[in-house]
């Protein structure tokens, strides 16, 4: 296949628009991948030995956002985004072991403890934010604005208002 | 045969997703310092792509579906929240995953980070639920039903609208 650079994120996108038709076709599922998080944590803190299992979140849905709803299609689908990205960047020459982000660097330092710190509060405002809005970019973005569903057309647009007002702050000054 | 569908499914939106280069830190943080549409023009072509597939099969009877239910509360408050958080570790869920596998393993902490805002949600759920989702809560609604319109006019829209934003992308170099 040859086409320009820039031409990719159109063709990659229609190539990703089809997938999500032929996965709603035959497997009858949209995409989504961030309530994978709170159940992969579920088992983390079991593993800790804590008990939380009659916490409210853990009950509901006959306990479809703990471990117990492992191994499930969203589960392997998480799984499988890993697995394809690392199978394209090792054929296409772009898999780079990097321990920080080159733009990130740029503008905080090289510092691990500042990135760890950062990541630690924006991760966790990132997956409560997600879990309260009812889905993250693939989740609410693609599966649901596809369904041209006006929650997740809200949504999206609060994940770019959020973004763009604290990349402002965080990256202000700095060069591009 | 579920979880095989998710594993190929999910390997293949891996692909593509590298392929775009929609997984990288610098495509998500450009996007939202406003000086790399990449990720934006990835998205808004699978979802022109998508809506015209999922509401052909719907016109077709072959699948049923219904949007997410509309909560100002939960998708305002919600949303917001995941936009800061996702400015500040400039990966989003789905991403994160992709960027761990092209290698990126500093993506190990914003990981760990969304792992541990999974638990945090998990005690804040019922007070989420009593004070946030009654906020302006309307139920399964699409576009289409709101306007009254037929969902290939929104589409027809989405499309055209798509189409002007890339061009005026490509013309400012973004």
């Amino acid at each position: 296949m040859k086409f320009e650079a820039h031409h990719k994120p159109y063709v990659f996108g229609a190539l990703s628009g089809v997938l999500l038709t032929l996965s709603v076709a035959i497997a009858g599922q949209f995409f989504g991948t961030s309530t994978t998080f709170p159940r992969a944590a579920s088992g983390l803190v079991q593993l800790l030995g804590v008990d939380m299992s009659q916490i409210e979140f853990y009950t509901v849905g006959n306990g479809s956002n703990t471990l117990a709803s492992f191994p499930n299609w969203q589960l392997l689908f998480v799984i499988g985004i890993g697995v394809g990205a690392f199978i394209s960047a090792k054929l296409s020459g772009t898999f780079q072991v990097e321990k920080l982000p080159p733009m990130w660097v740029h503008r905080f330092g090289d510092s691990t403890r500042t990135r760890v710190l950062f990541s630690l509060v924006g991760g966790s405002l990132a997956m409560i934010g997600a879990r309260m809005a009812g889905g993250c970019p693939s989740g609410h973005g693609v599966s649901g604005v596809s369904q041209l569903g006006l929650s997740s057309l809200l949504a999206l647009a609060m994940f770019f208002v959020g973004g763009i007002v604290t990349a402002r702050v965080l990256y202000k000054g700095g060069a591009a | 045969m579920t979880l095989i569908f998710g594993l190929i499914t999910g390997t293949l939106f891996g692909v593509f997703l590298q392929q775009a280069e929609a997984i990288r830190f610098e495509r998500q943080v450009g996007a939202m310092r406003l000086v790399d549409m990449t990720i934006v023009k990835y998205m808004l072509t699978t979802i022109v792509v998508g809506s015209i597939g999922i509401y052909l099969l719907r016109d077709l009877g072959m699948v049923e579906f219904a949007p997410r239910a509309l909560s100002l509360g939960l998708q305002v408050v919600g949303g917001l929240l995941f936009g800061i958080g996702w400015a500040i570790i400039g990966y989003c869920p789905g991403t994160s995953i992709g960027a761990l596998g092209e290698g990126r393993v500093g993506v190990i902490w914003p990981i760990l980070g969304m792992l541990l805002g999974g638990i945090i949600f998990a005690f804040l759920y019922p007070a989420v639920q009593t004070y946030i989702a009654p906020i302006g809560a309307f139920g399964r609604l699409s576009v289409a039903d709101v306007l009254g319109v037929s969902h290939w006019v929104v589409i027809g829209f989405l499309a055209v609208a798509a189409v002007a934003l890339f061009r005026f992308f490509e013309k400012k170099g973004l």
